[in-house]
């Protein structure tokens, strides 16, 4: 098994010597190997497949507009990502509706007018850490699974997002114009999104906190030992990610001209399908930003794929859920939990 | 101390009964004609798939784990019963008798890959949405006759709905809670470590319990395309929610194996009840969505406060 894996279980595990030398050249393979490659590997793959059936051009398209859609899964990802990474069980559910209520309350705010972008982004800024707060606060507070406390509230907020819902404005012409704009072939949003990517990995891999989250995710009994704020760490990664979604809501809301209150909706299987095949841990204690986007491209050429070829909603939702339960199942293990 | 902490035992057992009482009292208040035997039948008639949609979600939680796959799968148990099992009966039961088996084999797997059923329900959620879209792209579809006539049979006295809660409710406690089968069940909920210690093996206990669940479900989509008439893919979706919060309202808990069948009845007629409630009470349904989500919060609320009022021994 690899060293990274989570639990008490792993070291019982090390102790034990392998009995079967199969075994062990295929987990020193899993070792070496980046959990992250597999996403790429299938994205190259699924784009050649592409190349192959519809010719260069079209599949030099799909990419353009894999960096601009694609990108969404990638934002909904990385705070997803987070959250996942905080310990087995944590998960947040309420993604579609922060993603709702922090567009309907962006456009309010903004209101058609460029010279209110600012105070739109502080107003949805708030939005997210008021919902990462609720959430956490549930599951604090009521010593609650994360994932009844985040459906919960999603519940509670998606509601206040339909009675805000109403005549919603536009969004202003400069959001509009930076949300298709695109330099040397490359979509803004995709570059704002990689900025955020880059941040990220310094949070995760450079700081303190990052090692705190890992920490925690890892064993949650050891971190607290060694003198970590295990709550306070969890609630920061609850905030990042509703706060991402907040974001991720307003450059929805600008490329396609208007939020929505379901646009949303596709966003809560995506974001923990990409978290789950770009090879982060389910269990926790290990993410891997590269594999979000990996990920993201891979199930966005996917999708493009299907539907060039004529499959419809139904096929295209069983094979994400076949992918899913197949990644899932191939990167767990009997020493995890 | 002892008679305090028995008391507040006792008050926890009965919370799933209270919550009840409290959504009944006002809804007879408001509308005394509900009491009826047509009343009561129109009020509680979609209850029945929900408690079976709330045992199938029980039977997962026993062995700590959560089905967000449930409604999803409810729905696609309709589809298939408004679909084949009207036009070719065998196909239908076969193809019924496979979803079961996947649900097993999908318990099976979680166990041997030791892997998060939150997310591999989820996946499986998108499979079953995948398959009915697939089998019944837009709604429609007809329920065969001998379901609409079971679910329409009119008992005498007290309205059908009722009586078949209790029904399932009493072969569902016999089952899991007398049985020495289901207390198997449940201690590997509670302590999986001794369980496997004692030669049984886990692998096939989790197995049963979502091939359980997936019979449960069956039922639950059954019944529901006999209430309907007509299926959709979408039918169901909500499921999921109801039937975690109905299992919570009755008392089960998320780890340990502490479930109760009665209670979690109790719980699913509770949500049922409380859709009409909000309905009597002219809440704009803007607001008919976040009213699950609160009443879910202030259940779990009051249980944690009888919790702490017990001490912290538990």
């Amino acid at each position: 098994m690899s060293r990274h894996t989570p639990g008490d279980a792993s070291a019982k595990d090390d102790a034990l010597p392998s009995t079967s030398s199969a075994d062990s050249r295929y987990s020193r393979l899993k070792t070496i190997q980046a959990p992250w490659a597999w996403s790429f590997i299938g994205a190259a793959l699924v784009w050649i497949a592409t190349v192959a059936i519809f010719g260069f051009s079209i599949a030099g398209n799909v990419v353009e507009t894999a960096l601009i859609y694609g990108v969404f899964m990638v934002l909904v990802g990385l705070g997803q990502m987070l959250v996942i990474t905080s310990g087995t069980g944590n998960i947040d559910l309420s993604v579609p509706s922060t993603i709702a209520l922090a567009g309907v309350i962006g456009m309010h705010v903004m209101n058609g007018d460029d010279g209110r972008i600012a105070a739109g982004f502080t107003a949805v800024l708030g939005v997210g850490v008021a919902v990462g707060l609720a959430n956490y606060s549930l599951i604090r507070l009521l010593r609650i699974p994360p994932i009844i406390a985040t459906l919960s509230s999603s519940f509670i907020i998606q509601s206040i997002a339909i009675t805000q819902g109403r005549n919603l404005p536009a969004p202003p012409a400069a959001l509009g114009a930076f949300a298709i704009g695109r330099v040397l072939h490359i979509p803004y949003i995709a570059l704002a999104a990689l900025v955020l990517s880059l941040a990220l990995a310094v949070l995760l891999h450079r700081s303190v906190y990052g090692r705190r989250l890992s920490a925690v995710g890892q064993n949650t009994r050891a971190a607290w030992l060694a003198g970590v704020n295990v709550h306070r760490t969890r609630c920061i990664a609850y905030v990042l990610s509703a706060v991402i979604a907040a974001l991720t809501a307003i450059s929805l809301a600008a490329v396609s001209g208007g939020a929505s209150l379901d646009m949303g909706v596709e966003y809560m299987l995506i974001s923990i399908a990409v978290v789950v095949i770009g090879g982060t841990l389910v269990t926790g204690g290990k993410a891997t930003i590269t594999g979000v986007w990996g990920a993201s491209m891979f199930l966005f050429l996917m999708t493009a794929i299907l539907n060039a070829v004529g499959a419809d909603a139904g096929v295209r939702s069983l094979v994400y859920g076949a992918l899913i339960i197949a990644v899932t199942a191939a990167a767990g293990s009997k020493a995890l939990r | 101390m002892t008679t305090a902490a028995f008391t507040q035992a006792r008050m926890r057992a009965l919370l799933p009964a209270i919550s009840l009482f409290a959504v009944l009292v006002p809804i007879l208040i408001l509308q005394p004609a509900t009491f009826s035997y047509f009343g009561s039948n129109l009020l509680l008639n979609l209850a029945v798939p929900i408690v079976f949609a709330t045992l199938a979600q029980l039977a997962i939680i026993t062995v700590n784990d959560l089905d967000l796959s449930i409604g999803p799968f409810v729905s696609l148990v309709a589809c298939i019963g408004a679909t084949l099992l009207v036009k070719q009966p065998w196909l239908g039961t076969l193809a019924l008798a496979g979803c079961v088996l996947a649900y097993a084999a999908v318990g099976a797997l979680i166990e041997l890959r030791q892997i998060p059923s939150i997310v591999v329900t989820l996946g499986l959620s998108f499979v079953w949405s995948g398959l009915a879209i697939v089998l019944l792209p837009s709604p429609g579809g007809t329920s065969p006759e001998w379901l609409g006539a079971v679910m329409s049979f009119q008992t005498p006295w007290i309205a059908a709905p009722i009586i078949w809660s209790v029904l399932i409710a009493m072969i569902g406690h016999f089952l899991l809670m007398r049985s020495s089968a289901g207390v198997r069940s449940r201690a590997a909920g509670g302590n999986p470590r001794a369980v496997r210690r004692f030669g049984w093996s886990l692998v096939r206990n989790r197995a049963t319990l979502y091939g359980v669940a997936g019979l449960f479900g069956v039922l639950s989509g059954l019944s529901l395309l006999g209430l309907t008439t007509s299926a959709d893919a979408n039918l169901a979706l909500r499921y999921t929610l109801l039937s975690i919060a109905a299992v919570i309202l009755g008392g089960g808990e998320f780890i340990g194996g502490r479930v109760s069948v009665v209670g979690a009845v109790l719980g699913a007629i509770t949500l049922t009840l409380a859709a009409s409630f909000l309905a009597f009470l002219n809440i704009s349904s803007d607001w008919q969505v976040g009213m699950q989500g609160a009443i879910l919060i202030v259940v779990l609320s009051l249980r944690v406060l009888l919790q702490q009022r017990n001490g912290d021994k538990q």
